[in-house]
């Protein structure tokens, strides 16, 4: 125990005429349980009160604070320091706009994202408050749920090759998303409709298939899985076949 | 200065603040929604457990309906709720429920045939029948007759805000995030908008609107340990209270929770003590008994943190570098139990603790949990003391949850009072026209970018803005947490007014440019102290003990003198906040009485008036 950290953190604020990127360094006695998160604000509280960053949960769940730690993007709020060598290095996301240090402004991407793979429920059926809900399997509900727990952290995004390649990709996340909504019999897309969206290099043809996104995806989420079934899907729905059940469904 | 116009502006996109959004939009207006965070950041996504609506699907919650709901409902709120809105809202939620279903929300569905469920820590065994397969599935809460908890696996905030968010953005519903309100335009009886800051620009932004909405959940932040995301620090709640006119109610009344860990005070889900666990002290003594022989570790939320609070008092505490704790062990539950049934728990332990709980003993402790008061709304959300304001969700009084919610009640609270809140603001704007005089937008921003000034040139003072708000920490912990008497009360109330002092005097020791972070907490922060007033002088008059509101000096709960709700607003200048009292409620269909929990002595409502 008792040990003392140095943390290397990328500083710049862009709104702040007079400053150019550079690294700051911070010395820090670390303590029991040390999160990222009290490493950070202790440094802003005490030592340098411009410092950005961003968190909101700090519990893991709503991927606010997702930067690279020693050259990997991960959650920084369920990172513990007694899992690192004494000499910490903090970088923003790459590919997302930097909002200033450590902070970079994912809102935007993902909702432009979300806008492109128009990530809601496509049904002509009408809400009837009167009358019972729909009934839906347990076993699809769970194969939904487990496909939905993406918190738009930007982590796959922020490791993908072919992202940082090309700034329209759609990225792992979004593949996720159609995949999402496919095996929710409550969207009445057809196939041909999602792959409108997917099929083509801004979507399932330009991964390169590396997977780094599953590696570093906090949420462990199968995005290996679903990448390979949305692109035999693909292939198999371009010569007018049906596509192969997901992995994910009962 | 850019300038947006809109029907209704949202301060806030957690979930009351877009189901508000999402009726507005669907009856044809324009609606923008500000958020400090992304949408989906908002701390709606965090709920894990679950929401309640007598939907009676499951076996457990078999005849279960909104009549039992409601008595639930009003009595967790120790008779503190209007029950006018409690009956709303238990008659709406089921509604509510199935809608989502129909937007997306992957509900666990009712799988017939016969399961093993837990009780206290023993397994029972049950049927669903055949005829309810398919259909929105419940589990367990505290203070609830029946099953009604509807829930999405351990992440129920998390797939409701994402089907709300999505729905929104289906009906072209903006939303401007990173962007935070500091101030509310208004004239002499109207609401007319909200000057705001940019997080990614530090640029003041002006929007006019012809109804306002308020949806910027709990202000859990003004004390040091909370559950809360950071950002729920009362933000919007200050720019109400700002006006002079319009009320908070029952601020004294903040729901503490038993098991946060310790150091950075995530829940832990009840479910642990649910399922068996127990408390241990620094000499690993199992204390709870000794307190409360019948229930031990399961009494209720209020009744446990206190017993836990009282325990630490005499000593009994585990020291650590962040203060005392004490144990919670799930041990003996063992591992198959623990990463199946528990395993969000057993997730936070391994990442934030680097403990294996099948192992090792969880530190915990009591902590600030949920806001019960805020913004004073009638039954239909509409604000006191503007026209064409309006609030919903954890920032709202409305007044369901009284002076104790139960778990599972707000999250239900935000889609349903977002519903009918939502309902009454389309007829609204389908009556109203506004002006909007632009000498008051100057007036305003003129007086916003004169304190952001003041604060970087360091005007008023140089006073550190983390030292005051640890200042302010420290005494809500000792006057205002779990166990609250007049001593400590009135020195908490007469410091807390020196610290308000010095939050005027608040000096930057950065250049304030961009987001600056230090500026962003400068400018709340003598509305924090505000705040904080109001739930400790509230605290202080108040001379009785109800729900989470707990007075060693009076603990009686005492009808015939406080079956009534505090009322607290600012005049620009005072020190105080000035405080009435209203009824609690209207109407009572279920007239006061035993809560049949954590009980205690009751002065009944019809008591003969003591002499003052
Ligand atoms: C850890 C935890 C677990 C919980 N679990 C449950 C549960 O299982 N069941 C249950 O019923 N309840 C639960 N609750 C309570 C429940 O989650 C909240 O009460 C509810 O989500 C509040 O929703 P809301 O829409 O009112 O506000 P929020 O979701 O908090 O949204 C507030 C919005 O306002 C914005 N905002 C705030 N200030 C400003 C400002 N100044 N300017 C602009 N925007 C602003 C924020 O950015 C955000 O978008 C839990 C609470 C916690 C802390
Ligand atoms: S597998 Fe595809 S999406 Fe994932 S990181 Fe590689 S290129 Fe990107
Ligand atoms: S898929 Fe995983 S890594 Fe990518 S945004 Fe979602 S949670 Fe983050
Ligand atoms: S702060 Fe929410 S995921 Fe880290």
């Amino acid at each position: 125990m008792a040990r003392t950290l140095t943390f290397h953190i990328f500083r710049y604020n862009p709104q702040d005429a007079d400053d150019a990127p550079h690294m700051d360094t911070f010395v820090l006695d670390e303590t029991e349980s040390m999160t990222l998160f009290i490493a950070l604000n202790r440094i802003r509280e005490e030592q340098d009160a411009s410092l950005q960053f961003d968190f909101c949960c700090r519990a893991g769940v709503c991927g606010s604070c997702a930067m690279v730690v020693n050259g990997r993007p991960t959650l920084a709020c369920h990172t513990k320091t007694a899992d690192y060598p004494a000499e910490i290095t903090l970088l923003p996301l790459p590919f997302f706009k930097l909002v200033g240090d450590l902070s970079v402004d994912t809102g935007t991407w993902f909702r432009e994202m979300y806008q492109r793979v128009e990530s809601w429920i496509h049904t002509d059926i009408e809400f009837d408050s009167n009358e019972q809900e729909a009934r839906m399997e347990n076993d699809v509900a769970n194969a939904i749920y487990e496909l939905d727990r993406c918190i738009e952290c930007g982590c796959c995004v922020a490791a993908c090759g072919t992202a940082r390649m090309r700034q329209d990709f759609l990225g792992a996340v979004a593949l996720n998303r159609i995949a999402r909504f496919i095996v929710d019999p409550r969207d009445k897309r057809s196939d041909a409709e999602y792959f409108h969206i997917i099929g083509n290099d801004q979507g399932i043809f330009g991964c390169m298939g590396l997977l780094a996104c599953e590696d570093v995806c906090p949420k462990e989420l199968p995005l290996q899985d679903q990448l390979g079934y949305l692109r035999r899907k693909a292939a198999l729905t371009a010569i007018g076949r049906k596509g192969p059940k997901n992995p994910q469904l009962p | 200065m850019l300038t947006f116009y809109t029907d209704l502006l949202c301060i806030g996109a957690g979930l009351a603040g877009e189901r508000c959004a999402v009726e507005a939009a669907g009856a044809g207006f324009e609606v923008v929604c500000l958020s400090l965070v992304p949408a989906r950041r908002s701390h709606s996504c965090c709920a894990q457990g679950g929401m309640q609506a007598a939907l009676g699907n499951c076996a457990m919650g078999e005849g279960d309906c909104p009549d039992i709901h409601f008595q639930d409902t009003v009595k967790g709120s120790d008779w503190g709720a209007d029950q006018e809105v409690a009956w709303l809202f238990a008659e709406a939620a089921p509604v509510e429920m199935r809608r989502l279903a129909h937007w997306g929300v992957p509900w666990n569905r009712v799988e017939p045939g016969v399961h093993t469920y837990y009780k206290g820590g023993k397994p029972f065994e049950k049927e669903e029948l055949e005829e309810n397969r398919g259909l929105i599935h419940a589990r367990a809460f505290g203070g609830t007759a029946k099953w009604r908890t509807c829930y999405a696996s351990d992440g129920t905030g998390h797939s409701v805000l994402y089907t709300m968010d999505n729905r929104a953005a289906q009906l072209g519903v903006q939303v401007h995030d990173r962007t935070e309100v500091i101030s509310l335009i208004h004239d002499d009886g109207n609401c007319l908008g909200a000057v705001a800051r940019s997080l990614r620009t530090g640029e003041l932004v002006v929007y006019m609107a012809r109804a306002t909405l308020i949806a910027s959940g709990g202000f859990g932040r003004i004390y040091r340990n909370s559950t809360n995301a950071v950002i729920n620090d009362g933000g919007a709640h200050i720019a109400a209270l700002d006006t002079g006119v319009v009320p908070l109610g029952n601020m004294e009344a903040v729901q503490f929770h038993p098991t946060g860990i310790v150091p950075t005070d995530i829940l832990v889900t009840e479910g642990c003590r649910g399922d068996g666990g127990t408390l241990l002290d620094k000499d690993l003594h199992r204390f709870m008994p000794d307190y409360e022989p019948e229930k031990a570790e399961l009494a209720s939320r209020d009744v446990v943190s206190r017993r836990m609070t009282e325990h630490m008092r005499k000593g009994k505490g585990v020291p650590s570098p962040y203060g005392d704790h004490l144990w919670l062990d799930i041990r003996h539950l063992g591992e198959k139990h623990i990463r199946t049934k528990l395993r969000e728990v057993d997730e936070i332990c391994q990442y934030f603790l680097g403990i294996d709980p099948v192992k090792s003993l969880i530190p915990v402790r009591p902590t600030q949990h949920y806001s019960m008061g805020g913004i004073r709304t009638n039954k239909d959300g509409a604000a006191y003391g503007l026209s064409g304001l309006f609030s919903a969700g954890e920032s709202a009084c409305w007044d369901m949850h009284g002076f104790n919610r139960l778990g599972g009640n707000s999250l239900a609270e935000t889609v349903v009072a977002g519903g009918i809140v939502g309902k009454k603001i389309v007829e609204f704007l389908k009556g109203s026209e506004v002006s909007f005089p632009t000498g008051i937008v100057r007036e305003q921003v003129t007086k916003d970018r004169e304190r952001i000034d003041a604060l970087i040139k360091g005007e008023h003072g140089h006073e550190n803005v983390y030292d005051v708000r640890e200042a302010m920490f420290d005494v809500l912990e000792y006057a205002a947490g779990i166990y609250r008497n007049g001593d400590d009360l009135e020195r908490g109330v007469g410091e807390l007014q020196e610290i308000h002092e010095r939050a005027n005097r608040i000096g930057l020791k950065t250049n304030g440019l961009g987001a600056n972070p230090e500026l962003a907490l400068a400018l709340k922060m003598p509305g924090m102290v505000r705040l904080a007033l109001c739930v400790t002088y509230g605290a202080l008059m108040r001379t009785e003990s109800r729900g989470s509101h707990t007075r060693e000096d009076y603990p009686e709960r005492n009808d015939r003198d406080w079956l009534s709700r505090t009322l607290a607003t600012w005049k620009e200048g005072a020190s105080l906040p000035n405080l009435t009292y209203e009824d609690a409620s209207p109407v009572y269909t279920l007239p006061p009485g035993d809560r049949g929990y954590g009980g205690g002595k009751i002065i009944p409502r019809d008591a003969a008036k003591e002499d003052k």
